[in-house]
Protein backbone atom coordinates (compact mmCIF):
# COMPACT_ATOMS: atom_id res chain seq x y z
CA UNK A 1 0.00 0.00 0.00
CA UNK A 2 1.65 3.63 -0.89
CA UNK A 3 1.51 6.04 1.42
CA UNK A 4 -0.78 8.00 -1.04
CA UNK A 5 -3.47 5.38 -0.54
CA UNK A 6 -2.97 5.61 3.65
CA UNK A 7 -2.87 9.63 3.36
CA UNK A 8 -6.82 9.27 1.37
CA UNK A 9 -7.55 6.88 4.29
CA UNK A 10 -6.19 7.95 7.95
CA UNK A 11 -8.84 6.00 9.46
CA UNK A 12 -6.23 2.85 9.01
CA UNK A 13 -3.72 4.25 10.36
CA UNK A 14 -3.64 2.64 14.00
CA UNK A 15 -1.61 4.55 17.12
CA UNK A 16 -1.14 1.62 19.09
CA UNK A 17 0.30 3.95 22.07
CA UNK A 18 -2.61 6.67 22.37
CA UNK A 19 -5.05 3.64 21.84
CA UNK A 20 -6.53 5.46 18.76
CA UNK A 21 -7.19 4.37 15.06
CA UNK A 22 -7.40 7.17 12.64
CA UNK A 23 -9.47 10.10 14.71
CA UNK A 24 -11.01 7.37 17.24
CA UNK A 25 -10.76 6.18 20.36
CA UNK A 26 -10.71 2.38 20.83
CA UNK A 27 -14.21 1.78 22.34
CA UNK A 28 -15.37 0.67 25.24
CA UNK A 29 -17.73 -1.50 25.17
CA UNK A 30 -20.62 -2.82 27.82
CA UNK A 31 -21.07 -6.92 27.85
CA UNK A 32 -23.20 -8.32 29.93
CA UNK A 33 -21.84 -11.88 31.63
CA UNK A 34 -24.44 -14.43 32.87
CA UNK A 35 -27.12 -14.24 34.89
CA UNK A 36 -27.19 -18.23 32.56
CA UNK A 37 -23.48 -18.17 31.89
CA UNK A 38 -21.34 -21.47 32.16
CA UNK A 39 -18.72 -19.92 34.19
CA UNK A 40 -20.88 -18.23 36.36
CA UNK A 41 -21.45 -21.27 38.60
CA UNK A 42 -25.67 -20.09 39.09
CA UNK A 43 -27.63 -17.27 38.59
CA UNK A 44 -24.97 -14.61 38.54
CA UNK A 45 -25.08 -11.45 36.01
CA UNK A 46 -21.34 -9.58 36.53
CA UNK A 47 -21.66 -6.22 33.73
CA UNK A 48 -18.11 -5.93 32.35
CA UNK A 49 -16.77 -2.93 31.27
CA UNK A 50 -14.43 -3.74 28.43
CA UNK A 51 -11.80 -2.19 26.27
CA UNK A 52 -10.70 -4.65 23.78
CA UNK A 53 -9.45 -7.67 25.87
CA UNK A 54 -8.94 -5.54 29.25
CA UNK A 55 -11.78 -5.79 31.76
CA UNK A 56 -11.97 -1.99 33.49
CA UNK A 57 -15.04 -2.60 35.77
CA UNK A 58 -16.72 -5.80 36.75
CA UNK A 59 -20.23 -4.68 38.28
CA UNK A 60 -21.84 -7.96 39.85
CA UNK A 61 -25.31 -7.52 40.26
CA UNK A 62 -27.42 -10.33 42.39
CA UNK A 63 -30.51 -11.51 43.96
CA UNK A 64 -32.32 -14.05 40.66
CA UNK A 65 -32.60 -16.46 43.48
CA UNK A 66 -33.82 -14.35 46.19
CA UNK A 67 -36.58 -16.12 48.33
CA UNK A 68 -36.06 -13.55 51.27
CA UNK A 69 -35.45 -16.58 53.46
CA UNK A 70 -34.95 -14.45 56.29
CA UNK A 71 -38.55 -13.67 56.72
CA UNK A 72 -39.48 -16.87 56.42
CA UNK A 73 -37.54 -17.73 59.25
CA UNK A 74 -39.77 -15.37 61.32
CA UNK A 75 -42.92 -17.25 60.47
CA UNK A 76 -41.66 -21.20 62.04
CA UNK A 77 -40.07 -22.38 64.36
CA UNK A 78 -36.95 -23.46 64.68
CA UNK A 79 -37.02 -27.10 63.69
CA UNK A 80 -39.21 -26.00 61.09
CA UNK A 81 -36.65 -23.75 59.46
CA UNK A 82 -33.79 -26.08 59.57
CA UNK A 83 -34.71 -27.24 55.78
CA UNK A 84 -34.58 -23.60 55.04
CA UNK A 85 -30.97 -23.47 55.73
CA UNK A 86 -30.09 -26.13 53.35
CA UNK A 87 -30.94 -24.69 50.23
CA UNK A 88 -28.97 -21.40 50.94
CA UNK A 89 -25.66 -23.08 50.44
CA UNK A 90 -27.14 -25.99 48.59
CA UNK A 91 -23.52 -27.81 48.05
CA UNK A 92 -22.97 -27.37 52.23
CA UNK A 93 -26.33 -28.38 53.89
CA UNK A 94 -25.00 -30.17 56.80
CA UNK A 95 -22.81 -27.39 57.49
CA UNK A 96 -25.99 -25.16 57.41
CA UNK A 97 -27.77 -27.14 59.69
CA UNK A 98 -25.25 -27.07 61.94
CA UNK A 99 -24.59 -23.57 61.54
CA UNK A 100 -28.27 -22.65 62.72
CA UNK A 101 -29.17 -25.47 65.31
CA UNK A 102 -25.72 -24.30 67.36
CA UNK A 103 -27.30 -20.99 67.09
CA UNK A 104 -30.89 -22.32 68.37
CA UNK A 105 -29.02 -24.03 71.10
CA UNK A 106 -27.31 -21.33 72.20
CA UNK A 107 -29.87 -19.17 72.25
CA UNK A 108 -32.42 -21.40 74.15
CA UNK A 109 -29.74 -23.20 76.36
CA UNK A 110 -30.35 -26.57 74.35
CA UNK A 111 -27.64 -28.94 75.44
CA UNK A 112 -26.28 -31.40 73.04
CA UNK A 113 -25.50 -35.00 73.66
CA UNK A 114 -21.80 -36.53 73.08
CA UNK A 115 -22.66 -38.99 70.32
CA UNK A 116 -24.92 -36.11 67.84
CA UNK A 117 -21.59 -33.80 68.53
CA UNK A 118 -19.36 -36.64 66.83
CA UNK A 119 -21.56 -37.42 64.23
CA UNK A 120 -22.47 -33.68 63.79
CA UNK A 121 -18.52 -33.12 63.06
CA UNK A 122 -18.50 -36.56 61.09
CA UNK A 123 -21.61 -35.28 58.96
CA UNK A 124 -20.11 -31.53 58.46
CA UNK A 125 -16.74 -32.73 57.36
CA UNK A 126 -18.17 -35.39 54.88
CA UNK A 127 -19.86 -32.18 53.55
CA UNK A 128 -16.80 -29.84 53.48
CA UNK A 129 -14.86 -32.65 50.88
CA UNK A 130 -18.25 -33.19 49.20
CA UNK A 131 -18.34 -29.08 48.92
CA UNK A 132 -14.78 -28.89 47.80
CA UNK A 133 -14.79 -31.46 45.34
CA UNK A 134 -17.63 -29.89 43.36
CA UNK A 135 -15.57 -26.61 43.55
CA UNK A 136 -12.31 -28.31 42.31
CA UNK A 137 -13.79 -30.00 39.74
CA UNK A 138 -16.11 -27.81 38.42
CA UNK A 139 -13.17 -24.90 38.70
CA UNK A 140 -11.14 -27.46 36.30
CA UNK A 141 -14.16 -26.78 33.89
CA UNK A 142 -13.73 -23.25 33.87
CA UNK A 143 -10.17 -23.29 32.93
CA UNK A 144 -11.06 -26.24 30.10
CA UNK A 145 -10.27 -29.34 32.32
CA UNK A 146 -12.41 -32.13 32.07
CA UNK A 147 -10.76 -34.93 33.19
CA UNK A 148 -10.68 -33.44 36.59
CA UNK A 149 -14.41 -32.52 36.93
CA UNK A 150 -15.48 -36.17 36.48
CA UNK A 151 -12.78 -37.35 38.90
CA UNK A 152 -14.04 -35.07 41.17
CA UNK A 153 -17.63 -36.16 40.79
CA UNK A 154 -17.06 -39.72 40.79
CA UNK A 155 -15.89 -39.73 44.47
CA UNK A 156 -18.66 -37.05 45.85
CA UNK A 157 -20.76 -39.36 44.38
CA UNK A 158 -19.86 -41.75 47.30
CA UNK A 159 -20.34 -38.98 49.29
CA UNK A 160 -23.72 -38.46 48.63
CA UNK A 161 -25.18 -42.02 48.86
CA UNK A 162 -23.38 -42.36 52.21
CA UNK A 163 -25.54 -39.45 53.54
CA UNK A 164 -28.69 -40.52 51.39
CA UNK A 165 -27.94 -43.74 53.69
CA UNK A 166 -27.59 -42.41 57.10
CA UNK A 167 -30.71 -39.63 56.39
CA UNK A 168 -32.74 -39.96 52.86
CA UNK A 169 -31.54 -36.80 51.20
CA UNK A 170 -28.71 -36.61 48.79
CA UNK A 171 -28.65 -32.14 48.76
CA UNK A 172 -31.04 -30.80 51.21
CA UNK A 173 -30.57 -33.45 54.68
CA UNK A 174 -31.86 -31.58 57.24
CA UNK A 175 -29.93 -34.17 59.03
CA UNK A 176 -28.59 -31.69 62.05
CA UNK A 177 -31.23 -30.51 64.16
CA UNK A 178 -31.75 -28.44 66.88
CA UNK A 179 -30.93 -30.46 69.84
CA UNK A 180 -28.44 -33.22 68.51
CA UNK A 181 -28.98 -34.92 65.02
CA UNK A 182 -32.62 -36.44 63.56
CA UNK A 183 -31.84 -40.17 63.04
CA UNK A 184 -28.93 -42.38 64.20
CA UNK A 185 -26.45 -43.54 61.81
CA UNK A 186 -27.34 -47.07 60.15
CA UNK A 187 -25.66 -50.43 61.05
CA UNK A 188 -22.94 -50.35 58.90
CA UNK A 189 -21.89 -47.05 58.15
CA UNK A 190 -19.15 -46.27 59.51
CA UNK A 191 -17.38 -48.89 58.50
CA UNK A 192 -18.08 -47.73 55.33
CA UNK A 193 -17.30 -44.20 55.61
CA UNK A 194 -13.85 -45.97 56.68
CA UNK A 195 -13.68 -47.72 53.60
CA UNK A 196 -14.14 -44.21 51.61
CA UNK A 197 -11.66 -42.56 53.96
CA UNK A 198 -9.34 -45.13 52.55
CA UNK A 199 -9.82 -45.22 48.93
CA UNK A 200 -10.03 -41.30 48.70
CA UNK A 201 -7.16 -40.37 50.55
CA UNK A 202 -5.18 -41.91 47.82
CA UNK A 203 -7.36 -40.18 45.08
CA UNK A 204 -5.81 -36.49 45.99
CA UNK A 205 -3.14 -37.33 44.63
CA UNK A 206 -4.85 -37.75 41.19
CA UNK A 207 -6.77 -34.28 41.88
CA UNK A 208 -3.14 -33.08 42.14
CA UNK A 209 -1.19 -35.04 39.07
CA UNK A 210 -4.92 -33.99 36.63
CA UNK A 211 -4.60 -30.49 37.84
CA UNK A 212 -3.30 -29.01 40.57
CA UNK A 213 0.22 -29.23 39.21
CA UNK A 214 -1.02 -29.35 35.46
CA UNK A 215 1.18 -26.53 33.63
CA UNK A 216 -1.77 -25.21 31.63
CA UNK A 217 -3.42 -25.21 34.57
CA UNK A 218 -1.07 -23.61 37.21
CA UNK A 219 -0.60 -20.88 34.08
CA UNK A 220 -4.06 -20.36 33.89
CA UNK A 221 -4.35 -19.25 37.65
CA UNK A 222 -1.62 -18.05 39.40
CA UNK A 223 -0.81 -14.31 39.46
CA UNK A 224 -4.46 -14.04 38.61
CA UNK A 225 -6.42 -12.12 40.97
CA UNK A 226 -4.31 -11.67 43.94
CA UNK A 227 -5.73 -10.77 47.20
CA UNK A 228 -3.73 -9.24 49.95
CA UNK A 229 -4.85 -10.38 53.70
CA UNK A 230 -5.99 -6.93 54.57
CA UNK A 231 -8.21 -6.68 51.34
CA UNK A 232 -9.70 -10.02 52.19
CA UNK A 233 -10.78 -8.81 56.17
CA UNK A 234 -12.02 -5.15 54.54
CA UNK A 235 -14.29 -7.00 52.13
CA UNK A 236 -15.05 -9.52 54.59
CA UNK A 237 -14.15 -12.85 52.79
CA UNK A 238 -13.32 -15.54 54.49
CA UNK A 239 -12.88 -18.99 54.66
CA UNK A 240 -10.28 -20.43 51.49
CA UNK A 241 -9.96 -16.48 50.45
CA UNK A 242 -8.56 -15.85 53.88
CA UNK A 243 -5.94 -19.26 54.49
CA UNK A 244 -5.52 -18.09 50.45
CA UNK A 245 -3.83 -15.33 51.26
CA UNK A 246 -1.73 -16.81 53.87
CA UNK A 247 -3.46 -16.21 57.37
CA UNK A 248 -3.84 -19.03 59.46
CA UNK A 249 -7.46 -18.28 60.31
CA UNK A 250 -10.00 -21.40 60.98
CA UNK A 251 -13.24 -20.69 63.65
CA UNK A 252 -12.86 -24.20 64.33
CA UNK A 253 -9.87 -23.43 65.98
CA UNK A 254 -10.29 -19.94 67.13
CA UNK A 255 -14.01 -20.36 68.57
CA UNK A 256 -14.32 -24.24 68.64
CA UNK A 257 -17.76 -25.41 68.04
CA UNK A 258 -19.11 -29.12 68.74
CA UNK A 259 -15.65 -30.26 70.15
CA UNK A 260 -13.72 -29.06 67.69
CA UNK A 261 -10.98 -28.29 69.72
CA UNK A 262 -10.51 -32.22 70.90
CA UNK A 263 -9.57 -32.87 67.64
CA UNK A 264 -5.94 -32.83 65.88
CA UNK A 265 -6.08 -31.16 62.62
CA UNK A 266 -3.91 -28.25 61.22
CA UNK A 267 -5.17 -25.16 59.24
CA UNK A 268 -3.45 -25.10 55.54
CA UNK A 269 -2.41 -22.18 54.29
CA UNK A 270 -0.82 -20.98 50.65
CA UNK A 271 2.90 -20.79 50.29
CA UNK A 272 4.57 -18.83 47.62
CA UNK A 273 5.89 -20.53 44.09
CA UNK A 274 9.12 -22.90 45.35
CA UNK A 275 8.11 -23.47 49.07
CA UNK A 276 6.66 -26.44 49.85
CA UNK A 277 6.25 -27.67 46.54
CA UNK A 278 4.32 -25.49 45.20
CA UNK A 279 4.81 -24.48 41.05
CA UNK A 280 7.11 -21.69 40.73
CA UNK A 281 5.09 -18.45 39.77
CA UNK A 282 2.17 -19.04 42.20
CA UNK A 283 1.94 -16.00 44.19
CA UNK A 284 -0.09 -15.71 47.52
CA UNK A 285 -3.67 -14.88 47.28
CA UNK A 286 -4.00 -16.02 43.38
CA UNK A 287 -6.28 -17.95 42.34
CA UNK A 288 -4.25 -21.07 42.60
CA UNK A 289 -3.36 -20.46 46.16
CA UNK A 290 -7.36 -20.41 46.86
CA UNK A 291 -7.87 -23.69 44.72
CA UNK A 292 -4.91 -25.23 46.32
CA UNK A 293 -5.75 -24.08 49.84
CA UNK A 294 -9.35 -26.15 49.10
CA UNK A 295 -7.21 -29.27 47.93
CA UNK A 296 -5.56 -29.34 51.15
CA UNK A 297 -8.60 -28.82 53.47
CA UNK A 298 -9.90 -32.31 52.35
CA UNK A 299 -6.95 -33.85 53.20
CA UNK A 300 -7.08 -32.32 57.05
CA UNK A 301 -10.96 -33.21 57.24
CA UNK A 302 -9.94 -37.03 56.50
CA UNK A 303 -7.94 -36.59 59.27
CA UNK A 304 -10.62 -35.58 61.46
CA UNK A 305 -12.66 -38.08 60.10
CA UNK A 306 -10.77 -40.69 61.19
CA UNK A 307 -10.38 -39.63 64.47
CA UNK A 308 -14.31 -39.20 64.99
CA UNK A 309 -15.04 -42.56 64.08
CA UNK A 310 -12.66 -43.86 66.49
CA UNK A 311 -14.01 -41.98 69.56
CA UNK A 312 -17.47 -42.10 68.38
CA UNK A 313 -19.46 -42.68 71.82
CA UNK A 314 -23.03 -44.75 72.52
CA UNK A 315 -25.78 -43.01 73.46
CA UNK A 316 -28.66 -40.78 72.96
CA UNK A 317 -28.10 -38.61 69.86
CA UNK A 318 -31.49 -35.67 70.88
CA UNK A 319 -32.02 -33.38 73.42
CA UNK A 320 -34.91 -34.45 74.90
CA UNK A 321 -36.95 -31.34 74.04
CA UNK A 322 -36.10 -29.96 70.42
CA UNK A 323 -39.92 -28.78 69.33
CA UNK A 324 -42.02 -25.76 70.97
CA UNK A 325 -39.15 -24.56 72.58
CA UNK A 326 -40.02 -20.97 74.10
CA UNK A 327 -36.64 -19.22 73.22
CA UNK A 328 -35.84 -16.55 75.53
CA UNK A 329 -36.08 -12.21 75.29
CA UNK A 330 -32.52 -12.41 73.73
CA UNK A 331 -30.45 -12.49 70.94
CA UNK A 332 -26.78 -14.77 69.56
CA UNK A 333 -24.84 -14.02 66.50
CA UNK A 334 -23.08 -17.57 65.90
CA UNK A 335 -20.77 -18.38 63.26
CA UNK A 336 -19.46 -21.57 61.79
CA UNK A 337 -16.37 -22.70 59.51
CA UNK A 338 -18.58 -23.37 56.56
CA UNK A 339 -16.47 -24.93 53.30
CA UNK A 340 -16.90 -21.02 51.63
CA UNK A 341 -16.07 -19.28 54.92
CA UNK A 342 -17.50 -17.59 58.07
CA UNK A 343 -21.64 -18.64 57.92
CA UNK A 344 -23.22 -16.83 60.52
CA UNK A 345 -26.65 -16.98 62.23
CA UNK A 346 -28.26 -14.18 63.80
CA UNK A 347 -31.09 -15.47 65.96
CA UNK A 348 -33.49 -13.34 68.42
CA UNK A 349 -36.34 -14.84 70.41
CA UNK A 350 -39.40 -12.49 72.00
CA UNK A 351 -40.52 -15.12 74.33
CA UNK A 352 -42.58 -17.09 72.08
CA UNK A 353 -41.91 -20.68 69.99
CA UNK A 354 -41.14 -18.60 66.76
CA UNK A 355 -37.98 -16.12 66.37
CA UNK A 356 -38.28 -12.40 66.36
CA UNK A 357 -35.44 -11.91 63.78
CA UNK A 358 -33.39 -14.31 62.00
CA UNK A 359 -30.44 -13.56 59.87
CA UNK A 360 -28.30 -15.19 57.89
CA UNK A 361 -24.78 -14.32 56.85
CA UNK A 362 -23.85 -15.84 53.68
CA UNK A 363 -19.86 -15.96 53.45
CA UNK A 364 -20.73 -16.61 49.66
CA UNK A 365 -22.04 -13.24 49.79
CA UNK A 366 -19.31 -11.27 51.46
CA UNK A 367 -16.79 -13.00 49.27
CA UNK A 368 -18.68 -12.28 45.88
CA UNK A 369 -18.53 -8.34 47.13
CA UNK A 370 -14.74 -8.17 46.38
CA UNK A 371 -15.40 -9.17 42.76
CA UNK A 372 -15.55 -5.12 41.55
CA UNK A 373 -12.39 -4.58 43.81
CA UNK A 374 -10.35 -7.71 42.04
CA UNK A 375 -11.51 -7.39 38.63
CA UNK A 376 -10.11 -4.33 37.57
CA UNK A 377 -8.05 -3.88 34.35
CA UNK A 378 -7.52 -7.78 34.41
CA UNK A 379 -7.94 -9.60 31.08
CA UNK A 380 -11.23 -11.02 30.03
CA UNK A 381 -10.12 -14.36 30.22
CA UNK A 382 -9.51 -14.23 33.87
CA UNK A 383 -12.72 -13.04 34.76
CA UNK A 384 -14.10 -16.81 34.69
CA UNK A 385 -10.74 -17.97 36.81
CA UNK A 386 -11.19 -15.19 39.16
CA UNK A 387 -14.81 -15.92 40.06
CA UNK A 388 -14.49 -19.13 40.14
CA UNK A 389 -11.75 -19.41 42.67
CA UNK A 390 -14.02 -17.26 44.90
CA UNK A 391 -16.08 -20.00 44.67
CA UNK A 392 -19.58 -18.93 45.08
CA UNK A 393 -22.89 -20.59 45.57
CA UNK A 394 -26.16 -18.42 44.63
CA UNK A 395 -28.55 -19.96 46.38
CA UNK A 396 -26.65 -18.56 49.32
CA UNK A 397 -25.56 -15.18 47.90
CA UNK A 398 -29.43 -14.65 47.66
CA UNK A 399 -30.85 -16.27 49.90
CA UNK B 1 -10.32 -7.79 75.25
CA UNK B 2 -13.24 -8.60 76.91
CA UNK B 3 -17.06 -6.27 75.62
CA UNK B 4 -17.04 -4.81 78.79
CA UNK B 5 -13.51 -3.29 78.42
CA UNK B 6 -13.99 -2.44 75.04
CA UNK B 7 -17.39 -0.69 75.75
CA UNK B 8 -15.68 1.19 79.49
CA UNK B 9 -12.84 2.44 76.62
CA UNK B 10 -15.90 3.75 74.40
CA UNK B 11 -17.57 5.45 76.96
CA UNK B 12 -14.85 7.24 78.09
CA UNK B 13 -13.24 8.07 74.45
CA UNK B 14 -16.86 9.58 73.45
CA UNK B 15 -19.05 10.26 76.29
CA UNK B 16 -22.54 10.84 75.61
CA UNK B 17 -22.19 9.13 72.02
CA UNK B 18 -22.49 5.97 73.94
CA UNK B 19 -26.45 5.60 74.62
CA UNK B 20 -26.28 2.37 76.64
CA UNK B 21 -24.74 -0.81 77.41
CA UNK B 22 -26.01 -4.49 77.13
CA UNK B 23 -23.79 -7.21 78.84
CA UNK B 24 -26.17 -9.64 80.70
CA UNK B 25 -27.53 -11.37 77.59
CA UNK B 26 -25.96 -13.77 74.72
CA UNK B 27 -24.86 -11.22 72.95
CA UNK B 28 -22.97 -8.40 74.33
CA UNK B 29 -23.63 -5.00 72.27
CA UNK B 30 -23.20 -1.13 72.98
CA UNK B 31 -25.72 1.30 71.84
CA UNK B 32 -24.59 4.13 69.51
CA UNK B 33 -25.88 7.37 68.66
CA UNK B 34 -26.39 7.30 64.84
CA UNK B 35 -24.45 10.88 63.99
CA UNK B 36 -21.44 9.74 66.34
CA UNK B 37 -21.17 6.02 64.19
CA UNK B 38 -18.71 6.52 61.80
CA UNK B 39 -16.22 8.21 64.33
CA UNK B 40 -16.90 5.63 66.47
CA UNK B 41 -16.03 3.56 63.39
CA UNK B 42 -13.56 4.52 62.71
CA UNK B 43 -11.68 4.50 66.24
CA UNK B 44 -12.96 0.62 66.50
CA UNK B 45 -10.88 -0.24 63.30
CA UNK B 46 -7.73 2.18 64.14
CA UNK B 47 -7.21 1.87 68.05
CA UNK B 48 -3.90 0.34 68.74
CA UNK B 49 -6.10 -2.24 71.44
CA UNK B 50 -8.93 -2.98 69.08
CA UNK B 51 -8.23 -3.21 65.18
CA UNK B 52 -12.16 -4.70 64.71
CA UNK B 53 -10.87 -5.31 60.80
CA UNK B 54 -14.08 -7.44 59.97
CA UNK B 55 -16.83 -6.45 59.74
CA UNK B 56 -18.50 -10.27 59.64
CA UNK B 57 -22.64 -9.09 59.57
CA UNK B 58 -25.07 -6.15 59.65
CA UNK B 59 -28.43 -7.06 61.10
CA UNK B 60 -31.42 -4.81 60.24
CA UNK B 61 -34.27 -5.16 63.15
CA UNK B 62 -37.31 -3.94 63.15
CA UNK B 63 -38.05 -2.76 66.73
CA UNK B 64 -41.93 -1.97 65.89
CA UNK B 65 -43.28 -1.74 69.95
CA UNK B 66 -40.96 0.98 70.16
CA UNK B 67 -41.18 2.26 66.81
CA UNK B 68 -38.08 1.97 66.03
CA UNK B 69 -35.25 0.47 63.62
CA UNK B 70 -31.96 -0.63 64.31
CA UNK B 71 -28.66 -2.02 62.49
CA UNK B 72 -26.70 -4.27 64.77
CA UNK B 73 -22.73 -4.68 63.68
CA UNK B 74 -21.31 -7.69 64.09
CA UNK B 75 -17.04 -6.81 64.86
CA UNK B 76 -14.06 -9.14 64.98
CA UNK B 77 -10.93 -8.83 65.50
CA UNK B 78 -8.66 -10.82 63.47
CA UNK B 79 -4.52 -10.55 64.36
CA UNK B 80 -2.53 -9.97 61.19
CA UNK B 81 0.84 -9.07 62.53
CA UNK B 82 1.99 -13.05 62.34
CA UNK B 83 0.29 -14.82 59.13
CA UNK B 84 2.35 -18.05 59.62
CA UNK B 85 1.16 -18.91 63.18
CA UNK B 86 -1.75 -20.15 64.04
CA UNK B 87 -4.38 -17.88 65.54
CA UNK B 88 -6.28 -19.12 68.50
CA UNK B 89 -7.37 -15.69 70.64
CA UNK B 90 -9.94 -13.30 69.02
CA UNK B 91 -12.37 -10.84 70.87
CA UNK B 92 -15.78 -9.79 69.06
CA UNK B 93 -18.04 -7.00 69.96
CA UNK B 94 -21.70 -5.60 68.58
CA UNK B 95 -22.72 -2.59 68.07
CA UNK B 96 -26.06 -1.26 67.79
CA UNK B 97 -27.61 1.87 65.93
CA UNK B 98 -31.57 3.03 66.59
CA UNK B 99 -32.95 5.16 64.34
CA UNK B 100 -36.39 6.43 64.21
CA UNK B 101 -38.66 4.32 62.34
CA UNK B 102 -40.91 7.10 59.93
CA UNK B 103 -37.51 8.39 58.27
CA UNK B 104 -34.67 5.90 59.26
CA UNK B 105 -31.19 7.08 58.45
CA UNK B 106 -28.40 5.95 59.77
CA UNK B 107 -24.71 7.23 58.68
CA UNK B 108 -22.92 4.74 56.09
CA UNK B 109 -19.93 3.00 57.41
CA UNK B 110 -18.89 1.98 53.92
CA UNK B 111 -15.73 4.08 54.11
CA UNK B 112 -14.75 2.44 57.13
CA UNK B 113 -15.00 -1.08 56.20
CA UNK B 114 -15.41 -2.00 52.61
CA UNK B 115 -18.22 -4.97 53.78
CA UNK B 116 -20.47 -2.79 54.35
CA UNK B 117 -21.43 -1.54 51.44
CA UNK B 118 -22.95 -4.26 49.97
CA UNK B 119 -24.60 -5.23 54.07
CA UNK B 120 -25.73 -1.85 53.99
CA UNK B 121 -27.63 -2.10 50.38
CA UNK B 122 -29.23 -5.24 51.87
CA UNK B 123 -30.55 -3.56 55.07
CA UNK B 124 -31.81 -0.48 52.73
CA UNK B 125 -33.61 -3.13 50.49
CA UNK B 126 -35.15 -5.65 53.35
CA UNK B 127 -35.50 -2.76 55.78
CA UNK B 128 -35.55 0.56 53.95
CA UNK B 129 -32.63 1.78 56.22
CA UNK B 130 -31.53 4.73 54.29
CA UNK B 131 -27.31 5.11 54.92
CA UNK B 132 -26.41 8.69 54.38
CA UNK B 133 -22.90 8.94 52.23
CA UNK B 134 -23.22 5.22 51.19
CA UNK B 135 -21.49 5.35 47.49
CA UNK B 136 -23.82 3.36 45.76
CA UNK B 137 -27.39 2.83 47.75
CA UNK B 138 -29.87 0.99 45.60
CA UNK B 139 -31.59 -2.52 46.03
CA UNK B 140 -29.45 -5.51 45.74
CA UNK B 141 -31.54 -8.56 46.13
CA UNK B 142 -35.24 -7.48 45.20
CA UNK B 143 -35.70 -5.98 41.56
CA UNK B 144 -35.25 -2.38 41.50
CA UNK B 145 -39.23 -1.89 41.22
CA UNK B 146 -40.02 -3.37 44.41
CA UNK B 147 -42.42 -1.74 46.32
CA UNK B 148 -41.95 -1.86 50.47
CA UNK B 149 -39.56 -3.41 52.32
CA UNK B 150 -40.22 -6.83 53.15
CA UNK B 151 -38.93 -7.77 56.54
CA UNK B 152 -40.77 -4.92 57.96
CA UNK B 153 -43.10 -6.10 60.33
CA UNK B 154 -45.48 -4.16 59.01
CA UNK B 155 -45.11 -5.09 55.32
CA UNK B 156 -48.25 -6.49 53.29
CA UNK B 157 -47.19 -9.23 50.77
CA UNK B 158 -47.88 -7.52 47.13
CA UNK B 159 -51.31 -9.61 46.00
CA UNK B 160 -49.77 -8.94 42.36
CA UNK B 161 -46.62 -8.25 40.65
CA UNK B 162 -46.21 -6.45 36.88
CA UNK B 163 -50.29 -8.70 36.25
CA UNK B 164 -49.18 -12.40 37.67
CA UNK B 165 -51.42 -12.43 40.44
CA UNK B 166 -50.43 -13.94 43.78
CA UNK B 167 -53.89 -14.34 45.35
CA UNK B 168 -53.90 -18.39 45.37
CA UNK B 169 -50.77 -18.24 47.16
CA UNK B 170 -51.81 -15.23 49.73
CA UNK B 171 -55.09 -16.95 50.60
CA UNK B 172 -53.35 -20.61 51.26
CA UNK B 173 -50.61 -19.25 53.57
CA UNK B 174 -51.71 -17.12 56.64
CA UNK B 175 -48.22 -14.85 57.54
CA UNK B 176 -47.99 -14.06 60.80
CA UNK B 177 -47.11 -10.36 60.03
Amino acid sequence: MSDTVLESQPDLLVDYDSGTQGDLRTEEMLINMGPQHPSTHGVLRIVLRTDGEMVLEAIPHIGYLHRCAEKIGENVQPYQYIPYTDRMDYLAGMNNNQGFALAVERLAGIEVPERAQVIRVIFAELNRIASHLVSLGTYGLDMGAFTAFLYCFREREMILDMFEAACGARLTYSAITVGGIHDDLPDGWVERCREFLDYFELKIHDYNNLLSFNQIFVKRTSRVGIMSIDECLAFGATGPMLRGSGLRWDLRKTQPYDGYETYDFDIPIAYPGGVNGVPEGVVVGDCWSRYYVRVLEMTESVRILRQAMDRLPDGPTEAKKTKNIKLPDDEVYVEVENPRGQLGFYVRGDGSAIPARVKARGPSFCNLSITTHVCRDVLLADIPAIIGSIDVVMGEVDR
Amino acid sequence: MAPEDIFKLLAGEFGDAVEGTSTDGGHPYVTIKPESWPDVAMFLLKNKKLRLNLLRSITALDLLADDKLACVYDLMHVPTDDAEALITETFEIAVRVVTERTTPVIPSVAHVWAAADWHEREAFDLMGIHFSDHPDLRRILCTDDWVGHPLRKDYEFPLEYHGIPATTEFELTNPRH
